[in-house]
């Protein structure tokens, strides 16, 4: 088996529905329809994200594999598309203290994930909120 | 420094064997990949060249010289073949045509051909396997 050279990197997309409503304690009611607009409504409405995990490292020679899809399809199922997926965002522990904005679902996942792709390193996580916005968060 | 990114799609089976291995490990460690009859995907590659823009054309890489490229020294290779039967760099005892080692084998057949038209360079090469799963090189070590 031929070694292959340097570093590569594989990428998998998670599709999830879930919940949310963007609303900060910290804000008054008028401030918050301000900065949220439509989002800030009571009940909370929904999205179809997509959840991209980029992991980075070695090809193994003997497999080709940055990681196997299937460790890697484990891992993010158990912790992030079983705790997310239909579920209501703002229930969560993670988002307590925190709007469940994409901006911050994607940090949540980047932590929930960051040092359990082994042997691969998480490079980036990438979530879609919608066809037309996207976030992504590569660690500090 | 300016990104330009052309894509292409090309169709193409293999499987995934290791000869050092028993038919149970390679069962084990590639599932339903392992199956020697084989399996096909259509895959999109897309090619991240580099560079500034020429003052007088505007372009990093002509985009038309860019396909050909592709063409020529990628989907003639593997557009509608078998990668482990047909490819080289996949033959038995070589790698094996994982989205990782494919992303690599493109760029190992772009670099020189992109670096040798002077100006720009191969940034990235990214293989879509399915709409879901990619994989991509950056080159280096």
């Amino acid at each position: 088996m031929s070694a292959t050279a340097g570093k590569a990197y594989f990428g998998r997309r998670y599709p999830l529905s879930a919940s949310h409503r963007l609303h900060s304690d910290a804000l008054t009611a008028a401030e918050n329809r301000a900065a949220y607009g439509k989002c800030n409504n009571p009940h909370g409405h929904g999205h179809n994200y997509v959840v991209e995990v980029l992991v980075g490292g070695a090809v193994d020679a003997e497999t080709g594999m940055v990681i196997n899809l299937a460790d890697l399809d484990s891992v993010v199922l158990e912790r992030v598309v079983d705790r997310f997926d239909h579920a209501n965002l703002n229930l969560d522990p993670l988002f307590v203290n925190h709007a469940p904005t994409t901006e911050n679902l994607c940090k949540a996942v980047f932590l929930l994930l960051d040092g359990t792709v082994q042997p691969a390193k998480l490079e980036q996580v990438r979530v879609e909120e919608t066809e037309n916005n996207f976030f992504e968060y590569a660690g500090e | 420094m300016v990104f330009l990114t052309r894509r292409a799609t090309f169709s193409a089976s293999h499987y995934y064997w290791n000869d050092a291995w028993s038919q149970e490990k390679n069962e084990q460690i590639f599932g339903k990949c392992a199956r020697r009859s084989g399996h096909g995907h259509n895959y999109t590659l897309e090619v991240t060249v580099a560079g500034e823009p020429n003052p007088v054309t505007g372009f990093v890489v002509d985009l038309k010289w860019l396909k050909d490229v592709i063409e020529r020294e990628v989907l003639e290779a593997w557009d509608h073949r078998h990668l482990n039967l047909e490819a080289p760099e996949f033959a038995a005892g070589k790698a094996v045509p994982t989205t990782e080692n494919i992303a690599i084998a493109a760029w190992k057949r772009l670099a020189p051909v992109v670096s040798g038209a002077g100006g720009a360079h191969l940034s990235r090469v990214r293989v879509y396997e399915t709409p879901e799963i990619f994989a991509e090189y950056r080159g280096g070590q």
